[in-house]
């Protein structure tokens, strides 16, 4: 009696729980079997078409310049994530453990400027990015992320638990500061790295609002920018599986990298509560 | 050795650690504390960035004041919350306390829920698009085959932010999920043990121990929902570019339109400077309200 009671919990249990991950999984699985349906095929809610094909991607790459756009947000994310890592860790590093007149001043504006909200600073960084002449160019897209309030305070926290006597010691052995920070302390903090990284790489790969307005040179776009563009400006209309083909390739680079470190991924954005 | 030390002593010492902020002292005059104040002067000031500029004193908040538009705007921002919030924590938590018990196959779940948050939200955007479609929806059709009639998810004017709302709460859940399981595993077992010996509901077990225990959790979700409802802009562009009658417009949105549709600088300046004290104010307020709950 009382097992049978158990026996059903258990399936009420692991069905909703199957529903659930079903809600989450068959979109994106009708997203690539989407994207490779010939245009009649498209609409069908089924998982995979019947005459499967390559030809939405092929005429998505003759209609926008995707794999250029492809390698363009590798290359500024990669930056992004380089530069605010080293930024982080210095600015960091100096908060954590030097002391020197206006620490206490500087953390308190890293404080105040994280709860500012971006609504504020983003038509006057416009105009900025305007008189420095960096509209249409990388240096637009990199340099306003450069540096980073939250790693900062991730590698000042990170900081501030290692032992000031691995410091003194490599000091003793002739090391500069550089040294200290990149060489002997990085590899005693790679959880903060690793987090910082992720963080970095996905907000930076994700970011649209900021390159819509800044670039406007096809180009030089980055793809989840080119992508809504493509989606919004009408040229996709006729063509639905032509628009789910660039979602599909816009997807696929985030989630192989989060099949392979999903721990990560998790673990980093789940220690933080930050979505972007 | 010796020679290390001495440079370092007299050289750099003073001066290294203004050396290692300095990028940031840089990044937070140029990008942050310059921006801030220059945005409070454009308020004044019409300008089409091409064309010299035009002090006009406070005509920018008259024109605020009285501009249907973005009042509708936040409205319609606040409607996305009000359904946004709720649906959340009930959904997030409600999956969390599934995964909560022993049960196998936990990582499955997890990685399958926590796509949606990864995932660009274009690529959420134009998925759902095709979900709610009118005549070629995926929803629709489903409906259609239970014998349902077609609904306007997008098209039909009082219910397109809602369908936002939704799609915005399905691509975040599975972060609150992980969020609220972690909360749910500090509370400590024997509370629930003694509970039970004392008869009390499963029910009764939920709104006195567990509650209270996560609820730091909850005011986080709470937090970090009404930044991202504020910030909501990538979903109506693409999803119906404010559309139906303006219904789904956000302030974002509006902001991003005057700006760079319109030229209109000085006016989206005052707009994202009035929006940017207004997130500020209700997100202080829902910090003073959960020190004191607490």
């Amino acid at each position: 009696m009382k097992s049978t009671k158990i026996l059903i919990g258990r399936i009420f249990l692991y069905g909703a729980l199957i529903i659930a991950a079903i809600s989450f999984l068959y979109p994106f699985v009708w997203m690539i079997g989407a994207s490779f349906a010939p245009t009649h095929e498209v609409g069908k809610m089924t998982l995979w078409p019947m005459h499967p094909g390559w030809q939405n991607f092929v005429s998505l790459v003759n209609k926008i310049p995707i794999g250029r756009s492809l390698v363009n947000s590798l290359a500024i994310a990669i930056v992004t994530t380089s530069l605010v890592l080293v930024t982080g860790s210095t600015t960091g590093y100096a908060l954590a453990k030097m002391r020197f007149k206006g620490r206490q001043i500087i953390f308190y504006v890293i404080v105040f400027t994280m709860s500012l909200p971006f609504q504020i600073t983003l038509i006057p960084n416009y105009i900025t990015m305007v008189n420095l002449r960096l509209v249409d160019s990388f240096f637009a897209l990199v340099i306003p992320f450069a540096v980073s309030a939250f790693a900062i305070l991730m590698f000042r926290q990170a900081f501030q638990g290692l032992p000031q006597a691995l410091i003194d010691a490599a000091r003793m052995d002739g090391c500069n500061e550089w040294t200290i920070i990149f060489r002997i302390l990085w590899p005693n903090i790679k959880p903060t790295l690793v987090t910082v990284a992720i963080l970095t790489f996905i907000g930076s790969w994700n970011e649209v609002l900021w390159p819509l307005i800044v670039i406007r040179n096809e180009k030089l776009m980055t793809m989840p920018q080119l992508v809504t563009l493509f989606a919004v400006g009408g040229r996709a209309d006729s063509q639905l599986g032509v628009k789910i083909a660039a979602a599909v390739l816009l997807a696929l680079p985030v989630m192989i990298a989060f099949l392979f470190f999903q721990r990560h991924f998790i673990q980093s954005m789940a220690s933080t509560g930050l979505k972007d | 050795m010796a020679r290390g030390k001495f440079r370092f002593r007299f050289t750099g010492k003073k001066m290294l650690p203004y050396l290692l902020v300095s990028p940031y002292l840089l990044f937070v005059i140029v990008f942050v504390l310059f921006p801030v104040f220059f945005c409070f002067f454009l308020t004044f000031n019409k300008w089409n960035i091409i064309s010299p500029m035009h002090f006009i004193g406070l005509r920018n908040y008259s024109r605020l004041w009285h501009d249907r538009l973005f009042w509708k705007a936040i409205g319609n921002t606040l409607k996305f919350l009000l359904l946004h919030i709720p649906l959340q924590i009930v959904a997030s938590l409600s999956l969390a306390a599934l995964l909560n018990r022993k049960i196998r196959g936990l990582s499955f779940f997890r990685v399958s829920f926590f796509i949606p948050v990864i995932v660009s939200g274009v690529v959420v955007t134009i998925l759902w698009q095709q979900m709610l479609g009118y005549d070629a929806g995926l929803l629709n059709r489903l409906l259609g085959k239970l014998g349902i009639r077609q609904i306007g998810w997008l098209v039909n004017p009082d219910l397109a932010i809602y369908s936002i709302a939704v799609m915005a709460t399905w691509k975040n859940m599975g972060l609150y999920v992980i969020l609220f399981l972690i909360g749910l595993q500090t509370v400590p077992t024997q509370y629930y043990e003694a509970a039970k010996l004392e008869g009390a509901t499963r029910w009764q077990q939920f709104y006195h121990i567990t509650l209270p225990m996560i609820n730091p959790t909850i005011f986080m979700v709470v937090i970090l929902s009404t930044i991202g409802g504020f910030s909501l802009f990538i979903e109506p562009y693409i999803m119906t570019g404010g559309g139906p009658l303006n219904q789904t417009l956000s302030a974002v949105l509006y902001i991003y339109k005057q700006a760079f549709q319109y030229y209109n600088m000085g006016y989206s300046a005052t707009l994202g400077f009035f929006y940017a004290l207004m997130i500020m104010t209700v997100v202080l307020l829902q910090k003073k309200l959960i020190e004191k709950e607490n």
